[in-house]
């Protein structure tokens, strides 16, 4: 029995984020042994360009109109629940990010299947599709068997291979244009974090605080170890939230999303909201007094200790090197 | 001779006397009843009880004034002054009496020769200590001395009080046509400067030196209540109603309330009496600045400031000259947020301090804590706080961490500790949040656990039924959720069997013993250094070798001035073999380490240039060659060895815990 | 503006979680409950709401462990209604809890030109998807989640919704809506104790005639489990110094000195 697949591509300020590939890959992985094809579903304005990286899909359908900067959800509902019908897709696959949040839960309701939340795992067999989905910020995992691969999955980020999403093929590309529905709650603009700041995104080295740095002073002190390294400092969320830096300095979910070579995480306990943000880093050293924290799963390098103490003489070791 | 004798403008110097006495003693008790009935409109509480013990901590203080002498430069100058007065004060109800009712069979007090010989005696002796008074005021005046007009004009008026009855006698002696006797042994000498005055014009002089007298003090006393010597009214009764005459100042409940005071005063009139009494009471001397380290450090907070703007703010508003600054609608300004600000009100450790520096014996902690109450009735607390008291209020501790992880120490330290929930012990050891979680104190905890062992000590733990004891939580101003954890703990207790605690943190053993009402079963709250002082003394802690070298022992507040507890850890250190080197700032002076009052939970918003902490291991550093710092308190630990981090000395001295040294000299 | 704020109890994670010996659940032995934070932040945006524009506050749950003392502390915050739908959270997954606030909500009445319904935006424990967007599904209501923001002006909403990088989408919402907050504008305030006891004395909880969903869990589950800890740090001990100059090797070796 072949059930249709369809990935809800996301894409921001004309590049296709990682999690696309993601589920591409996934998609494509379960697509082979279920049968059945998979289409990409890219929406928005100016994408029709990026159709043409989307070669791991059967197909793309594009909608692209000047109007759709940011599409609302009664659109992209709309048009994922047409294609579901016409490309007789059971199975949609939408990122775990800010800018798909809530999609699959209304799909889901309109359409009557379920919706599996926080994928990090999924695999077909006996024409039933296997899911492993994380509760409980990852302490608890659960699995889910979508029977006759019916069902909205939401991909949590960073669980499966971009590269595997990844093709040189070109797609046979559809246009359409977009379902006349009217937004209930209508996109005016975008605000931007303030840009005059450092871009984080674009070091080689990210020095970042989290809690455990305990007051703002000792920002100062990771300042100094960025600097002396030729990188940047950064945060997590409560120590943005608290006002010691910018929001352009944020690591996570709601932040940016980084890849330097080296990230060191001083008194981060690695939430996954963070995580989210840098776990594609090279080199991801972590530095807590607890030694439980979850950080310490996913990095390369763990230190129990504190960061405070361990700031200044770090900066002292690498100066000394640097003669 | 009969100074009321004279007549001028035709009105009779009896006459005259009359008028300025009923008017000068009309403004100054129409002014008081005014200053009184501010007080009585503050709330009311009971300071009224244990008269006895009153009277008798009253007489001492202001009669002997002994903490008038614990700033050496002025302390005799105050006490001559002070008893100068009495004197004077005496000797001119007397002239006033004699000069009011002519009619008395009493002579003037400058006739009887012992009186004139007390009062020449004392003029002296005030007038060299008004020299001492005014030379520090104007050449070396401590920090934070009010060098106000006020305080000038009083010392220039007493000096012209001393001086008229100083030539008074010396033109009496003239007018007398006597020489130096020796009952006027200073008027004789000064007499001798006016030999050349005829009888009548001495007998003149004599006279106006006595009406000059007398109305400058007439003068004074309508001064009195206007200005910051309303302190020698009001300040005895403040002495007598004070609570350190009753009651362990460690405890901050207050007795016979009628009102919820547990949120606070956010106006004057939420205050109790007895602390608007403070703010007449106050001499404005600067004690308590000097004592305070979130003073020294360069927080916002002064002691003195706190009660003198309250008393402003008082007087200002109470009798209706409000000034239109900012505020709520009858263009008052706040009592909080306007006169006093937030971070004063937070920057307090509750070190004591000033309370202990204060001879007025005014309270300054318990008026910030009630300030506190206020704004955390209104969630007016910063972030940090915020958390640290939900967590508090949910697991019963302040990390954040499970109330099952408390006493996981046990384990990991491979002992087996009685559980006292289920057996009966002697000793409940309570060891509070920082000894149980921290992990730069679970050394000291561990090496206690096995003093206390191998002590054969009887003792067991609460494990998981512990719950932060709320000193800390009380001083921070959250009432509800200090009852809260009382309550938890007081029904672990009630299931416990013991016969004493014993606490690792001076601050669990403060809030235990004073301010948990044991209701009939109180039992001896004890600290650990005094049960480690006990065991050594008995013998039972066998140690295996001597430590030497010297140390230095520093004082923590909650075991030192809130509890007088000074000696054993100094017996238990010497028993050790340690030469004990104690810094300037020793015992009851000691210098807080900064963490009190919930201030180890708060965020320094403003750049300091040292904290309390850093100064108090500098003044160990500078007793040269003293490598160790002994600390008794699990906060002590954390914030001295940070210190020593920050200040680049951690080379030169090392913070221990009495503990570890103990536990050294039992190792061999 | 008439608000409503739907509060969860969810599992507190500073307890190791374990998992019940059907594999199925969480084990209960020492398991406690929590607010859910993000209904902690849509509570304090709708106080905020409620002293800006007037109106009233009410509170909504279902029975959970200690979800008393939740309606009580957001009485004491400034709510004037706490209401409790008897019927026990635990077993119901987001759709159906959706569907009994749906039910509450939906009776005549409730909803007005101007409700606003703020549940958080998500939960740590929503497998099936976020209740806020089910309500807003069985409501017709306009939606926006992962909400940062929220401005009353001229009859409508201004809403800032958490994109990523840092970048806020600003929507124009109509009442009535449900809009899941992620953040309030201001972080949650404080409520001393004593208040808290004292809305507990004088306070009462209304309780919502409603009859329980007839499903429960829309998402049956396998199997429940404790994740493998899968590749670990390699942690570097020794005393700080000897840490830190580690430190600094592996910097030169990645080459960044």
């Amino acid at each position: 029995m072949s059930t249709g697949i369809l990935v809800l591509a996301e894409h921001l300020k004309g590049t296709l984020a990682d999690i696309t590939f993601e589920m591409l890959g996934v998609g494509r992985q379960l697509a082979g042994t279920l049968g059945g094809s998979m289409h990409a579903v890219l929406i928005g304005r100016d994408v029709a360009g990026l159709a043409g990286r989307l070669g791991a899909a059967d197909g793309v359908v594009v909608v692209d109109d000047p109007a759709l900067e940011q599409p609302s959800g009664e659109v992209v509902i709309a048009l994922l629940q047409q294609l579901m019908e016409q490309k007789q897709a059971s199975l949609v696959l939408l990122g775990g990010t800010n800018a798909a949040f809530g999609l699959g839960s209304r799909l889901a309701a309109r359409t009557n299947l379920p919706f599996i939340n926080f994928c990090k795992g999924a695999r077909a067999a006996d024409g039933a599709i296997l899911l492993t989905s994380q509760m409980f910020g990852g302490k608890i995992l659960a699995d889910v068997r979508l029977a006759a691969g019916r069902g909205i999955v939401s991909i949590y980020p960073g669980s499966f291979p971009a590269d595997a999403g990844r093709s040189d093929r070109v797609p046979p590309v559809e246009n359409r244009a977009a379902p006349t529905v009217a937004a209930a709650a209508v996109f005016k603009r975008f605000l931007e974090p303030d840009t005059s700041d450092v871009d984080i995104t674009k070091q080689n080295v990210l020095v970042a605080v989290g809690r455990g740095i305990q007051t703002q002073d000792n920002v100062q002190l990771a300042e100094e170890l960025a600097q002396i390294l030729g990188g940047a400092v950064c945060a997590s969320r409560p120590v943005i939230d608290q006002g010691w830096l910018p929001l352009s300095r944020q690591v996570g979910k709601s932040g940016m999303t980084v890849k330097p070579r080296v990230y060191l995480a001083f008194g981060i306990s690695g939430a996954p909201e963070h995580w989210d943000g840098m776990q594609a880093s090279e080199c991801i050293i972590a530095i807590n007094t607890d030694p439980k924290a979850p950080i310490f799963d996913g990095s390369h390098y763990g230190v129990v200790g504190d960061a405070v103490e361990l700031l200044p003489l770090i900066t002292e070791k690498v100066q000394a090197r640097k003669g | 001779m009969n100074p009321v004798q004279i007549s001028v403008l035709g009105i009779p110097g009896v006459g005259i006397l009359w008028a300025l006495t009923l008017a000068a003693f009309g403004v100054f008790g129409w002014r008081s009843w005014q200053l009184i009935g501010l007080l009585r409109r503050g709330r009311y509480e009971n300071r009224f009880d244990q008269i006895g013990r009153r009277t008798w901590h009253a007489v001492k203080n202001v009669l002997l004034q002994p903490r008038i002498f614990n700033e050496h430069s002025i302390g005799w100058s105050h006490f001559l002054t002070f008893w100068g007065f009495m004197v004077y004060a005496t000797c001119f109800n007397w002239a006033l009496l004699r000069g009011l009712f002519p009619m008395l069979p009493i002579p003037y007090p400058d006739e009887v020769k012992v009186a004139v010989l007390f009062l020449e005696v004392f003029s002296v002796l005030v007038l060299v200590s008004l020299a001492a008074a005014l030379a520090r005021r104007l050449f070396y005046p401590p920090p934070h001395l009010h060098l106000s007009f006020d305080a000038n004009f009083i010392l220039a008026l007493i000096a012209l009080l001393m001086l008229t009855m100083l030539f008074g006698s010396a033109f009496r002696l003239v007018a007398e046509g006597s020489r130096w006797t020796a009952w006027t042994p200073f008027g004789g000498l000064l007499a001798g400067a006016f030999t050349g005055l005829s009888p009548e014009r001495a007998h003149g002089l004599a006279i106006a030196m006595w009406w000059l007298h007398m109305i400058v003090v007439l003068g004074f006393f309508v001064y009195l209540p206007y200005s910051k010597h309303l302190h020698l009214l009001a300040s005895p009764f403040n002495v007598f109603f004070s609570a350190g005459a009753t009651r362990p100042l460690g405890d901050l409940a207050i007795p016979g309330a009628k009102d919820d005071v547990a949120t606070g005063a956010s106006k004057w009139e939420e205050l109790t009496w007895k602390q608007l009494l403070s703010g007449f009471s106050c001499a404005e001397c600067g004690r308590c600045d000097r004592a305070c380290p979130a003073t020294t450090s360069g927080y916002p907070l002064e002691p003195q400031q706190i009660i003198q703007k309250i008393k402003q703010h008082l007087i200002a508003t109470g009798l209706g000259k409000a000034p239109a600054a900012g505020g709520n609608g009858n263009g008052a300004p706040k009592l909080i947020g306007g006169v006093i600000t937030e971070d004063e009100v937070w920057a307090c450790t509750t070190c004591l301090a000033c309370m202990n520096c204060c001879a007025v014996w005014n309270e300054q902690v318990p008026l910030i804590v009630t300030l506190r109450r206020h704004l955390v009735s209104q969630g007016a607390v910063g972030r940090t706080v915020q958390d640290m008291l939900a967590s508090l209020n949910r697991y019963g501790n302040s990390f954040s961490k499970s109330d099952r992880m408390r006493a996981k120490w046990v384990q990991s330290a491979g002992l087996k500790i009685k559980d006292a929930r289920k057996e009966p012990v002697e000793y409940l050891w309570f060891v509070g949040d920082y000894a149980s979680f921290d992990p730069r104190c679970e050394d000291a905890t561990r090496k206690t656990a096995r003093i206390f062992a191998q002590a054969g000590l009887d003792f067991g733990l609460l494990y998981e039924a512990e719950r932060n004891a709320g000193n800390d939580v009380r001083r921070i101003g959250e009432e509800g959720l200090f009852e809260m954890l009382r309550d938890r703990n007081q029904q672990a207790f009630a299931k416990a069997q013991f016969k004493a605690i014993v606490t690792t943190d001076p601050h669990t053993l403060n809030t235990l013993k004073h301010e948990y009402p044991w209701n009939g079963n109180r039992v001896p709250v004890r600290h650990y250094t005094e049960v480690i002082d006990e065991l050594l003394q008995a013998g039972r802690l066998p140690l295996k070798k001597r430590l030497n070298g010297r140390v230095t022992y520093h004082d923590p507040c909650y075991l030192g001035r809130y509890n007088g507890v000074y000696e054993p850890p100094r017996r238990v250190l010497r028993a050790l073999g340690l030469d004990v080197v104690e810094m300037p700032r020793t015992r009851d002076r000691s210098y807080c380490c900064g963490a009190g009052g919930g201030r180890i939970w708060m965020e320094d918003k403003e750049k300091i240039q040292e904290r309390p902490a850093e100064n108090r291991i500098r003044e160990a550093v500078a007793l040269g060659d003293v490598p160790t710092f002994v600390v008794a308190c699990p906060k002590d630990i954390a914030m001295f060895r940070d210190a020593a981090k920050t200040t680049g000395q951690d080379g030169k001295i090392a913070v221990k815990d009495i503990a570890e040294l103990v536990a050294e000299a039992m190792e061999g | 503006m008439n608000l409503f704020v739907l509060l969860k109890m969810v599992p507190d994670t500073v307890e190791e979680l374990n998992v019940a010996t059907d594999n199925r659940s969480l084990d209960s032995e020492y398991l406690r409950f929590k607010l859910n934070d993000p209904d902690e932040h849509a509570l304090e945006q709708a106080l905020l709401l409620k002293e800006k524009h007037g109106g009233k506050v009410t509170v909504v749950a279902l029975e959970a462990p200690e979800v008393d003392d939740s309606l009580f502390t957001a009485l004491a915050k400034g709510a004037d209604r706490a209401v409790k739908i008897p019927v026990d959270q635990a077993g119901l997954g987001s759709v159906a809890t959706a569907r009994l606030f749906a039910a509450f909500l939906g009776a005549p009445g409730q909803i007005t030109p101007d409700t606003l319904i703020l549940p958080g935006s998500q939960a740590i424990d929503d497998l099936e998807g976020e209740v806020s967007a089910y309500l807003a599904e069985a409501l017709h209501l306009p939606y926006v989640g992962v909400v940062s923001s929220v401005v009353a002006a001229g009859g409508h909403l201004v809403v800032l919704k958490e994109f990523s990088g840092g970048m806020r989408g600003e929507y124009e919402v109509p009442l009535p809506a449900v809009l899941g907050i992620q953040s309030a504008e201001k972080p949650p305030r404080y409520v001393p104790v004593a208040k808290v006891r004292a809305a507990m004395k004088s306070a009462k909880i209304e309780t919502a005639d409603l009859p329980p969903p007839e499903t429960g869990a829309a998402v049956v589950v396998d199997r429940m489990y404790k994740p493998e800890p899968t590749g670990r740090a390699q942690m570097l001990e020794g005393p700080p110094e000897d840490v830190a100059e580690r430190i600094a090797g592996l910097l030169k070796e990645r080459g960044i000195l």
